[in-house]
């Protein structure tokens, strides 16, 4: 069962080859045994899925259901679960239960899905390696010496290593694309605003997008089509109509027009990621779209401005976590400064805290035009090349990350180093511009994600022209070799 | 630009976090690694250039002024360090 993708669980639940419960009891023992080796998971919420996989059962006993109903999903920590533990990575979440959930959740429920557990993830989604966790690095599971990416690591583990079905993540800089590149599975962030961030904790909120996790474009298809949509308590949440993105999959691409841009293929990119890629190209071309190379002339200052804009919002979101109404307080405060003071410093890793002090200096008296106006000048840079880039093609094709995983510990002492690992995945998220990665080959037994990226609202198409891949090849159904079975 | 340790330690008070003594140096070295790689943004004319806070340029949605939200207070105490009868506390503020 537990290699089974949505699409075809969805159909074994319908022909009643085996119960909601049975499946959520499989998946629960397969995580109970084998993620000690992973870290993917933070709570396995047993007795809730449990719950959860009886009423579905239920539900489909009684008629029509959600394609969704009975298939347990992994959640990221950031997403509020009313009664059970947020932590967001973070030792200042540690005691935190929310008493509501976010929107995200709620429509998971709706559709009668189980929430198999809440995973692992870089503290307040700050990392690309899942080493910022309170609670400790993923690691890989196609080589368990390495990251997973992050800062969605314990999600796209949790997926690559057959413990899930599907899980949701977020990206603001490509925190679904790069974890889902390195573990060999599918991920997509959609266009800034499609899916509801109320309820999931904020890090850069002009950056901000919560998307699916999944071993098929199929699968994120139809994850998408149900997180999706307008909500009246995010007011930056788009009030637009959700497409059936199942049912434009099969298209023909045919005469689709996809760009190279040739700033992704510059220096800093491995030669095996960068043949997987090419390999790509020439499959689509094979499927009969028309390539061609264009120019993103400002991306190479996404990095730069994207360090600007982060964590200047982050600064300002993470003022909120002051030890008054909930979450970690330090024990026996001498004033109220001293309570914020040692609040902060306790609750906070490392990067957190860089990240807050980078930000509250470019956001400080007397720099703030020289930072974060300039950021957002350049952020509009950024866009034009993509609103011109758009006028002569459909969708762009990239790598998602520079190199494949790496090992653990290997660019922690280095911020800037790390920044890099989101070079290609950052200026998606500055434009706001849907995009997702797949996987692609493999170099050193270790998986490599070729990237699309669409233009607004354009997810239908992004989905159909993955899935045209997914159809030729089998990069995607490739798995990792594991020890103990269940 | 660069920091210094006494610029960290002004920008750490401002954002309430101590940072000890003995990793003051360090911390200002990292922040200098990442200013210095953020100043690439400075080599770009970008006088006549509108500044992006949006990314679909959406402006803030108005709704009628109406009560919309329960009264959840014992629920969202329930979690809060310390609170009596409904109210958060925290250190005395004034002496």
């Amino acid at each position: 069962m537990h290699d089974m993708t949505v699409s075809a669980l969805s159909s074994a639940l319908a022909a009643g080859e085996f119960s909601s419960v049975e499946l959520t009891q499989h998946l629960i023992d397969r995580v109970k045994t084998m993620d000690g080796d992973y870290n993917a998971f933070l709570t396995l919420c047993e007795e809730h899925a449990l719950q959860q996989a009886s009423n579905a059962d239920k539900a489909r006993a009684a008629g029509q259901v959600h394609p969704l109903c009975g298939i347990p999903v992994a959640h990221k920590d950031i997403f509020c679960t009313n009664g059970i533990r947020t932590s967001c990575g973070s030792k200042m979440l540690d005691n935190f239960v929310p008493p509501y959930n976010a929107t995200m959740i709620d429509k998971f429920d709706s559709a009668g899905a189980v929430m198999l557990g809440k995973t692992n993830m870089d503290e307040f989604a700050m990392g690309a390696s899942n080493e910022t966790s309170f609670y400790g690095p993923v690691r890989n599971p196609w080589n368990t010496g390495c990251v997973p990416g992050g800062s969605s690591g314990g999600s796209a583990a949790a997926v690559a290593a057959r413990l899930a079905p599907a899980a949701t993540g977020t990206d603001t800089g490509g925190s679904i694309r790069q974890p889902a590149a390195l573990c060999g599975i599918s991920g997509m962030k959609p266009t800034y605003g499609r899916v509801s961030r109320y309820g999931m904790i904020a890090f850069a909120s002009s950056l901000d997008q919560a998307g699916p996790m999944a071993r098929s474009v199929e699968d994120l298809a139809l994850l998408l089509e149900l997180m999706s949509g307008h909500d009246p308590r995010d007011s930056t949440s788009i009030d637009a109509d959700v497409p059936k993105y199942s049912a434009s999959l099969n298209n023909s691409i045919e005469g689709l027009r996809i760009g190279v841009p040739k700033e992704y293929f510059s220096e800093g990119l491995n030669p095996g990621t960068a043949a997987c890629v090419e390999q790509a190209i020439n499959e689509y071309q094979k499927l009969g779209a028309n390539i061609s190379e264009l120019s993103l002339p400002h991306s190479p200052l996404s990095v730069p401005a994207y360090y600007v804009v982060a964590p200047a919002e982050a600064s300002t979101n993470l003022s909120r976590f002051d030890g008054v109404r909930y979450g970690h307080r330090c024990d026996n405060p001498t004033d109220l400064n001293d309570m914020y003071t040692r609040t902060r410093s306790e609750g906070f890793g490392d990067e957190v805290k860089r990240r807050i002090l980078v930000g509250t200096y470019s956001l400080s008296a007397g720099y703030y035009d020289a930072y974060y106006r300039k950021a957002q000048k350049i952020r509009r840079l950024i866009q034009q090349d993509f609103v011109e880039a758009f006028k002569s093609v459909d969708l762009l094709i990239g790598p998602t990350s520079p190199s494949p995983a790496f090992p653990l510990g290997a660019k922690t002492s280095d911020p800037v180093a790390m920044y890099l690992e989101d070079i290609y995945t950052i200026a998606a998220n500055l434009a706001g511009l849907p995009a997702l990665s797949m996987p692609a080959g493999l170099v050193d037994d270790k998986p490599v994600g070729v990237q699309l990226i669409g233009n607004y609202l354009c997810e239908a198409q992004l989905l159909n022209a993955a899935h045209q891949f997914q159809c030729a090849t089998d990069w995607h159904q490739q798995q990792p070799v594991q020890g103990d079975m269940v | 630009m660069s920091v210094d340790r006494s610029d960290i330690e002004k920008v750490a008070a401002l954002s309430r976090l101590a940072i000890d003594n003995e990793t003051a140096g360090q911390v200002a070295q990292k922040v200098n690694d990442i200013l210095e790689m953020i100043d690439q943004m400075q080599a770009v004319d970008t006088d006549t250039v509108e500044p992006m806070t949006n990314p679909l340029d959406a402006t803030q949605r108005l709704r009628a002024d109406e009560v919309t939200e329960l009264d959840q207070r014992e629920a969202f105490q329930a979690i809060a360090p310390s609170t009596e009868a409904g109210l958060f506390l925290v250190p005395k503020v004034i002496e």
